[in-house]
């Protein structure tokens, strides 16, 4: 089945020099032609992707002579990378037909959103260190510029300023990483991944590169504690865009991780190699979640849920890198391609999830919970999509996201075969709290339903609320239909990945994934959606038939307690909102429960003086520990070094001639000092 | 032609001496209390700059350095003290003392500092001829004396005259290195003359505004953000 794997490579590599050109012709004013083109190359992408995943082609290679002098660029493509790109090509096909919705005001981000495609294809293609970096960066500059898109709002330039200042730390330890990496050899540097392969790092180099890389694209994936520009970020974004950075750039990080971990570093790491991610991931994965249940934002939320999922996905990872080194392929495989797996789940089910947020966004006028309600009734579309997409959220069978983070747990428990005994603690606590994690995760995707699709209209705007455009429809019901087959047929997925598995692990699921089943081992019992599926709709069926049949002829209301929440009175058309469960009041419980130690949550009651007309209110105040204990120290470090240099600047003349003295005196030691040794 | 310049010889040896000349009287700045013997000293310095440039110029036969050495002679041996002198006298600070740290810690410091040059020069040019080593080695210690006198001192005057005898320094490795054209000392020359301008302009200047010509004054009108 060996037909030509160049075709593919080729054809994906025209379709990422296309689309900057696409986005040239927006910006030279033809918006709907650029979003038309950059449907139909992304469309392109997606079949060549899908051809070579099921060619099952070997991997290619080709020579691009633009670039660096001399060197010009490699690009490749392989299982990894393809299985990567299928999931940005699709989320691009769902953003640009999205963003063919006439009314949507998505004009403001034609020239950059191509780009933005292109320089993610150009970081999966890459297959040397110039290329992928170079492609890393312009994602993040790209990215930065749609960020800002509305950026007469303050809070936006807040935070296009802090997420291209993380992207800036990205940037500082990555090029480092690649830096080091690459190897020197007679023939002077060569930047391709396959001399990379020939010399892996070993000792402190290696221990360097693993930091370096943790934080350049743990950065940009969300991994804690540098999550903490993901929620502001993603919730300034246009919607489209969020779904690209959020479903399809977070991946393309975690890609750069696994390419630089497990592929260019080789296989001869030591097992403790797993374990910053393993932590990190689960670290993060409890605080995404539970940050989840108390941002009133809904697109924070989904941004929160991205960082508890992308912390799930890297503690996958992390296993997998640790099981790999301990020598035990067949668990590297599973937890491999359950990071995997669940990795394309989310990329389609929070690209959902970000386009219906847009969508209640754009029709009614607000991300607030507390001023949402009710958009069931006058958005039905949306509210389906956003339902399948908040059932994958909560993992409820027989979706993506259940298919997904069954398949971690079923890693992380196979796990204490690893290691010694402190290890095997550590995975069960990382189990254990990947477990919280996916249960507050759950709590999560109840209370954005709940608030803001179901109940009452809590503000005119949202009772008047409308309907997206078709073409906004049409890319939620793709992306909704896409994460119900691959929560329906997970083996399918995992099919795509076994070039990637081979290539990461060197050793596939095998038998353990077929079309209608899933199992951690090949004598066990594993999980077949379609079958649960059948059952459940089958009990459902079964539910609604006996009570129907047992049902009393007829209804009649009567009183009854309602939580405050009764009819509405006469004088209130859309009912008393306020007396509804709002976001806050739906998230207190968690909050007093988990938020008080994790996140410094506090409340006060801001009672007005008597004599004073204004209501009371209740002030609620959280923060996230990366911001507390990590960046907040640091800000404060650099203002104390900033004040000691600034008093360099006031001394006297004879002190700053006698600080040059002093200097050129040290150097001069240098100069001795490296001479005599 | 065989290098008239080769260790043992006699033109060798005077060099050397030379070089070592102006590195003593380096020293004797350093330590020096009184401006006018500040000044003295400097003219010294500059005369057997100046005669080691000649002695380079024949070594190496080459006039352009005749040239150098009498641009050092009336410049810096002759015209500049003569100057310094004159505004001196017309400021009434020729009786004036300016202290540096004191004679045991500066010839320390001196000593140490001429060390660290030998040290920094000596192994870092291998590949150099003997004398040009050695004369490099002189030529540093002499700068690296100038800078001290320069943070060392509180009047300008003595300031200016660290400054210059820094820059005695820089001739001094300049004429000792085989084939540096003309132009490089010319310009360093005509900066120095440029510089000793200003600096003459500053000393009125500041003495007008404080009354003295000690620099500490200026710091306080120096750092307005402070």
């Amino acid at each position: 089945m060996n037909t030509a794997p160049g075709v593919w490579l080729s054809g994906l590599a025209a379709v990422a020099a296309l689309l900057p050109v696409l986005g040239l012709v927006a910006a030279a004013g033809r918006v709907r032609s650029a979003y038309w083109g950059m449907l139909l190359l992304c469309g392109l992408g997606v079949v060549l992707c899908a051809g070579f995943l099921i060619g099952d082609s070997a991997a290619a290679s080709l020579s691009v002579p633009i670039g660096l002098p001399g060197a010009g660029i490699l690009l490749a493509l392989d299982g990894l990378s393809a299985f990567f790109l299928l999931l940005l090509m699709l989320i691009g096909t769902a953003a640009a037909t999205t963003a063919l919705d006439d009314d949507g005001g998505y004009a403001a981000t034609s020239p950059l959103l191509p780009v933005f495609v292109a320089a993610m294809a150009t970081t999966l293609l890459a297959a040397d260190g110039f290329s992928l970096v170079l492609g890393f960066e312009t994602m993040s500059l790209a990215s930065f510029g749609l960020v800002l898109t509305n950026h007469r709002e303050p809070p936006v330039r807040a935070a296009a300023l802090l997420y291209l200042g993380m992207a800036a730390i990205g940037g500082a330890c990555l090029i480092p990483a690649m830096a080091l990496l690459v190897h020197a050899g007679p023939a002077g540097v060569d930047l391709g991944f396959a001399a990379i392969r020939g010399h892996a790092p070993h000792g402190w180099r290696a221990i360097v590169i693993l930091a370096l890389v943790l934080v350049g694209a743990g950065s940009k994936a969300g991994l804690a504690p540098l999550h903490v520009w993901l929620p502001p970020a993603h919730a300034a974004a246009p919607s489209h865009v969020s779904a690209l950075m959020s479903g399809a750039m977070t991946k393309v990080a975690l890609y750069v991780i696994i390419r630089l971990l497990f592929d260019l570093c080789g296989t001869g790491q030591p097992v403790w190699w797993g374990v910053p991610l393993m932590v990190l991931g689960a670290v993060g994965a409890v605080l995404g979640a539970l940050r989840a249940n108390i941002e009133s934002d809904i697109k924070a939320v989904l941004a929160c849920s991205t960082v508890e999922n992308v912390g799930l996905i890297a503690a996958g990872i992390g296993l997998a890198l640790a099981a790999r080194a301990a020598d035990l392929p067949a668990l590297a495989a599973l937890a491999m391609g359950a990071a995997l797996l669940h990795a394309m789940a989310h990329g389609l089910f929070k690209a959902l999830l970000f386009l219906g947020a847009g969508a209640a966004l754009h029709g009614a006028g607000t991300r607030a919970m507390d001023r949402l309600g009710g958009l069931i009734q006058r958005m039905p579309v949306t509210t389906g999509c956003m339902l399948v997409g908040a059932a994958c959220l909560a993992a409820l069978p027989p979706t993506s996201g259940f298919a997904g983070e069954w398949s971690l747990f079923q890693a992380m428990i196979a796990g204490p075969r690893l290691g010694g005994v402190v290890l095997q603690m550590l995975i069960c606590v990382v189990a254990l709290l990947m477990a919280l994690a996916a249960a507050l995760a759950a709590a999560a995707a109840v209370r954005l339903i709940g608030v803001a699709f179901l109940g009452r209209p809590r503000t005119p705007r949202a009772a008047a609320a409308h309907e997206v455009g078709y073409a906004a429809q049409l890319a939620m019901l793709g992306l909704a239909l896409l994460s119900l087959l691959a929560g329906l047929f997970p083996g399918v997925v995992l099919s795509a990945a076994a070039a990637a598995l081979r290539q990461t692990v060197g050793l596939t699921m095998g038998d353990r994934a077929s079309l209608l089943h899933i199992s951690p081992q090949t004598s066990t019992t594993g999980y077949s959606a379609p079958a649960i599926a059948i059952l459940l709709g089958l009990a459902i069926a079964g539910v609604a038939w006996v009570v129907r049949r047992r049902a009393v002829a007829g209804h009649r209301r009567g009183p009854a307690w309602d939580c405050g929440f009764g009819a509405p009175p006469a004088w209130l058309p859309f009912g008393d909102p306020i007396t509804q469960y709002g976001g806050g009041s739906f998230g207190q419980p968690l909050r007093r429960a988990l938020g008080v130690v994790i996140l410094g949550a506090t409340e006060r009651v801001d009672m007005p003086e008597p004599g004073q007309t204004r209501a009371a209110r209740l002030v609620v105040r959280s923060k996230d520990p990366a911001t507390a204990l990590l960046f907040q120290p640091v800000i404060r470090w650099r203002g104390a070094l900033s004040a000691q240099a600034d008093r360099l600047q006031f001394l006297t003349i004879q002190r700053t001639l006698s600080l040059i003295f002093a200097v050129l005196v040290l150097f001069l030691i240098v100069i001795v000092l490296v001479e005599q040794l | 032609m065989t290098p008239r310049i080769a260790y043992g010889a006699f033109s060798y040896d005077l060099a050397h001496l030379l070089g070592a000349a102006v590195l003593v009287l380096s020293f004797a700045l350093l330590y020096q209390r009184r401006i006018t013997s500040i000044i003295g000293f400097y003219a010294v310095q500059s005369v057997l700059l100046a005669v080691a440039a000649a002695w380079q110029g024949w070594v190496q036969d080459s006039t352009h350095l005749y040239i150098t050495a009498l641009i050092a002679f009336a410049a810096k041996g002759v015209a500049i003290p003569v100057a310094l002198r004159n505004i001196v006298f017309r400021l009434r600070i020729e009786r004036s003392v300016d202290a540096a740290l004191g004679v045991f810690p500066t010839m320390a410091l001196g000593v140490g500092l001429a060390t660290l040059s030998i040290l920094v020069v000596l192994p870092t040019t291998v590949e150099s001829q003997t004398l040009t080593r050695e004369d490099l080695a002189l030529a540093l210690s002499v700068v690296m004396l100038g800078l001290l006198s320069m943070i060392t001192r509180r009047s300008a005057i003595t300031q200016v005259i660290g400054f210059m005898s820094m820059e005695n320094g820089l001739i001094l490795a300049a004429v000792g290195l085989p084939g540096m054209p003309l132009v490089v000392e010319l310009s360093v020359a005509v900066l120095v003359m440029v510089a000793f301008v200003v600096f003459g302009v500053f000393f009125f200047r500041i003495r007008d505004q404080f009354d003295s010509l000690d620099v500490s004054h200026l710091d306080r009108v120096g750092g307005t953000h402070r």
